[in-house]
């Protein structure tokens, strides 16, 4: 098994902590992970992007290019941008909140998650990319649940403890959204 | 110890602690900040000093100065920063100081941009100061071995009073892997030449790079030529993957042997059989490594995030029994596996 997942969106929307969380998940499965971020002079709001590997063989190269075998995207240009580094057969993850597209290929399959929807819902908009993650994880299931809910009580700890609940339950309400025939 | 999750340039800071640094003077510059701050907050909880000096050139003569007192001081910086120590890395070598330096190299010449390259591979080995001089050169390929490199960097430092680098470049610094830190007992090197105070019972100690007298800067260079043989035939590390029956022999170092590594995984699917040689030290390049190459190899081919550097040394390794090709990408575009598999199918003819 090797995953090859491109999470990307605009700065704030946590793409960078989805990536880290799935990497940590699978190092906690002793699986080997890289976690590869862009990084570069970008705007406040600008885009955000990370390359993230979960894989059962030792990690050539940590740069996805047109082998990924996921994109999660969180809003349009991530979607534009993305989409093409899909291998045929992969599967893209729709942020449907902000993103009125439909994917324009059909050789890939599409899940659409409302998830700043659900994430309002939930009562805090900041954990739309737990949605996110929680649809991904249903569908791909690269790493155990188990494994992501463990990650997050390394992660937060002290003050960050009370945010776990809700954490959870954004994880349990994206995975909702992914029916599997 | 358990696996941790690191990202590169706190990783190299965290393992240059675990082998006793206690010194840091740097200037910020991207994409290596992640280790002037790691620094910031971890050396003082060892009671050691992190200093952001006014400009590389006076981190550098500030290490410069702390290496004379004896004890394990390191800076750090990319591109255009390490061209800016040059002076000071070369007074250094002449003085005969031990020191770790890190490129978390990025694009040039000049500003150039701020991701991944590997064009600093003649400022690192060829040195970039002035004089007579050469330091061992360690390119980690991932978080680990970047680790376990700068634990070592440190003891050869001292073992030699040489200063080291190690070459990073913006991917294994950004990059997040699981990393292991070993405990290893740091080398114990006595350095009775420390300006270190003579509490009345030495003479003093003087640190010095200027030989006014001919002879004796002579001396001296044959004298530090015989350091340079001796890394030579000590300190040379590689790493060598399917060279048994490969008729294209990689020559890639970093991450970019990652990406080779990948190419060589698409070849072999396809019936291509193809090797690596992987230096871990650009210098002292790892030149017997070209004899395990088998008589199957009808070229080598030096892929490099630069428009060809280490192709002149890998010459020089093959002293031309066979032909070297050359496939690269600059500016800080990373190149393909693809377009690695692409060039050795147009080497081999089997487009």
């Amino acid at each position: 098994m090797q995953e090859r997942a491109i999470f990307a969106g605009f700065g704030g929307q946590g793409v960078m902590s989805m990536g880290k969380l799935l990497t940590y998940a699978g190092m906690i499965e002793g699986k080997e992970v890289s976690w590869l971020p862009s990084y570069g002079p970008e705007m406040r709001g600008g885009t955000a992007n990370c390359h993230v590997t979960v894989s059962d063989a030792p990690i050539g190269s940590p740069i996805i290019t047109n082998d990924a075998t996921c994109l999660i995207a969180m809003n349009l240009p991530s979607l534009l941008k993305f989409e093409s580094d899909v291998v045929a057969g992969g599967i893209i993850f729709v942020n449907s909140s902000l993103i009125d597209n439909k994917v324009s290929r059909d050789d890939v399959h599409a899940y659409y998650v409302p998830a700043n929807e659900i994430a309002n819902e939930l009562g805090n908009l900041k954990v739309a990319n737990m949605v996110m993650l929680g649809a991904y994880l249903k569908a791909m299931h690269p790493v155990k649940e188990g494994s992501v809910i463990e990650t997050f009580h390394k992660l937060f700890t002290g003050a960050k403890e009370k945010l776990i609940p809700m954490n959870e339950e954004a994880l349990k309400r994206g995975a909702d959204c992914i029916v599997i025939a | 110890m358990a696996k941790v999750l690191m990202k590169g340039n706190e990783a190299i800071g965290a393992a240059a602690i675990k082998a006793g640094c206690k010194y840091f003077f740097g200037y910020p510059i991207t994409p290596q900040n992640e280790i002037p701050e790691y620094m910031s907050r971890e050396l003082p909880k060892v009671g050691g000093v992190f200093l952001q000096a006014e400009s590389e050139v006076a981190a550098i003569n500030m290490v410069y100065g702390a290496a004379g007192c004896g004890v394990r001081v390191m800076t750090s910086s990319s591109s255009p920063g390490i061209a800016l120590k040059q002076e000071g890395i070369s007074y250094i070598a002449g003085a005969e100081l031990p020191c770790v330096i890190v490129n978390i190299s990025r694009g040039g010449p000049g500003l150039g941009s701020i991701q991944p390259a590997q064009s600093d591979y003649y400022q690192s080995t060829r040195g970039g100061g002035n004089g007579d001089y050469f330091h061992p050169v360690y390119a980690p390929a991932s978080i680990q071995e970047s680790v376990d490199l700068m634990q070592e960097a440190f003891d050869v430092a001292d073992r030699y009073r040489t200063p080291v680098m190690v070459l990073g470049d913006g991917m294994i610094g950004q990059m997040m892997e699981p990393v292991e830190f070993f405990e290893r007992e740091a080398e114990k090197t006595e350095k009775p030449w420390a300006t270190n105070g003579t509490k009345g019972k030495r003479k003093p100690n003087i640190i010095n790079s200027l030989f006014i007298d001919p002879q004796a800067l002579e001396d001296h260079n044959h004298r530090l030529e015989e350091k340079f043989e001796l890394m030579k035939k000590n300190e040379v590390r590689v790493e060598t993957f399917n060279l048994e029956d490969a008729e294209v022999v990689c020559v890639a170092y970093g991450t970019t042997a990652r990406i080779v590594k990948n190419a060589i995984e698409i070849c072999k699917n396809e019936g291509i059989q193809v090797g690596l040689i992987r230096p871990i030290t650009l210098w002292p390049f790892p030149e017997a490594a070209f004899e395990e190459v088998s008589d199957k190899t009808k070229a080598y081919l030096s892929v490099e995030m630069s428009m060809g550097q280490m192709i002149d040394d890998v010459k020089i390794a093959v002293a031309g029994e066979r032909p070297v090709e050359f496939y690269g990408r600059s500016g800080g575009m990373i190149p393909t596996p693809e377009g690695v598999v692409g060039k050795i199918k147009s080497i081999l003819g089997r487009e």
